[in-house]
């Protein structure tokens, strides 16, 4: 993993400055807490507690069904990992309104740390090329973000955005667990 | 070989589909589900979603509901298995899911590898929370969808089509 400068916690507000603008899914654990974080746990934003490697597709899904509207995945590595088909799937798709957002830190958070396949020979950016995302940038530093957060909004789409991050922990912030609950939240937000 | 449904089954099926709102179809490749992702493709008010694997589909499907979509997941009985962990978005989530089921390892059934999931496929949805319904013959399955649509997109629950062998015709293979 190559040297990373970037805290976890201030990633989030650099790059999207505007949340408020996004339909916005979250994977589980240090990613949910990061994003409730970031929008104060908002009606735009539906965050995971389970179901891991879902979050490509949902994200996909809602781009597809409101290809208006700009959507936003936030996830971690391991999620990534575990349904890597997910994004050979949003290639082929070419949602011209999704950004993928990879919080790496190279390991586990919520089961202990324990590392994972980023910290040895894993490039999920390279990954996310070869499954043919028209867009793709890693970002280790607090400098890049400004580009970072311009590639979100203005890079030909779909869009692939490797944030790899120092290994500490997540903002802290306590989301609502209840999956139903959320969804009518975000349900209702839209007028459903 | 046993008797397979004529081969119009598939159109009358994806009417039904379309006439309830249902705009995204998912799906894994499968001999049984072709025609109609063929229909999906040529019509122009759906789209397909071609996926690495079934689980994404519940995904998408449950991504799709959040904005006021509705899509369906299509698959061979196999992919069943993979979708278990996902299946948590209609157990705890309450998301409408709509799976399309198409049989193997069913009545019928030659290849050994079959037998194992496709017989799974019931009690692995029992157990996360998706209602099952079946279909045996021809005259099942206007019924058998109209039931399934309504417990899924007005009833709010998670179901799964599911197409027989014998409806299908047991493939010789």
């Amino acid at each position: 993993m190559p040297d990373t400068t970037i805290d976890r916690r201030e990633l989030l507000p650099r790059l999207f400055p505007d949340p408020g603008r996004w339909l916005m899914v979250s994977g589980l654990a240090g990613a949910a807490r990061d994003t409730a974080a970031l929008t104060s746990d908002a009606d735009y934003l539906y965050t995971m507690g389970g179901a891991m490697g879902a979050a490509v597709s949902i994200g996909l899904g809602m781009a597809l069904a409101a290809p208006n509207a700009p959507v936003a995945v936030i996830t971690g590595d391991g999620e990534l990992i575990m349904n890597l088909g997910s994004l050979t799937t949003v290639a082929s798709m070419m949602p011209g309104n999704l950004s993928i957002v990879c919080i790496d830190n190279g390991q586990h958070g919520e089961t202990g740390g324990q590392p994972g396949h980023t910290a040895r020979r894993t490039d999920l950016a390279a990954i996310a090329q070869g499954a043919g995302l028209v867009s793709v940038m890693t970002v280790s530093h607090p400098e890049q973000l400004a580009e970072a957060a311009r590639f979100l909004t203005g890079a030909p789409a779909p869009r692939f955005l490797l944030a790899r991050v120092l290994p500490g922990p997540p903002c802290d912030w306590k989301r609502d667990l209840d999956p139903a609950n959320c969804r009518l939240r975000f349900r209702n937000a839209r007028g459903l | 070989m046993t008797q397979p449904a004529s081969l119009a089954w598939f159109r009358s099926l994806f009417a039904q589909l379309v006439e309830s709102g249902v705009t995204l179809f998912a799906y894994v490749p499968d001999a049984g589900n072709a025609a109609l992702i063929d229909l999906a493709d040529a019509h122009n008010e759906t789209r397909t979603v071609l996926l690495a694997a079934e689980e994404e589909g519940v995904g998408i499907c449950a991504g799709a509901d959040l904005v006021g979509a509705r899509g369906v997941l299509c698959m061979q009985s196999s992919g069943v298995g993979n979708c278990a962990n996902f299946l948590s978005l209609v157990k705890g989530g309450r998301f409408p899911i709509f799976m399309i089921v198409t049989m193997r390892g069913d009545y019928g059934e030659m290849n050994p590898w079959q037998y194992p999931m496709g017989q799974a496929v019931e009690p692995v949805l029992d157990a996360m929370g998706v209602l099952t319904f079946r279909v045996e013959t021809e005259d099942d399955l206007q019924p058998a969808t109209a039931a399934a649509l309504s417990a899924c997109f007005k009833g709010g629950q998670g179901v799964a089509l599911i197409l027989s062998q014998r409806f299908l015709g047991a493939k010789p293979f």
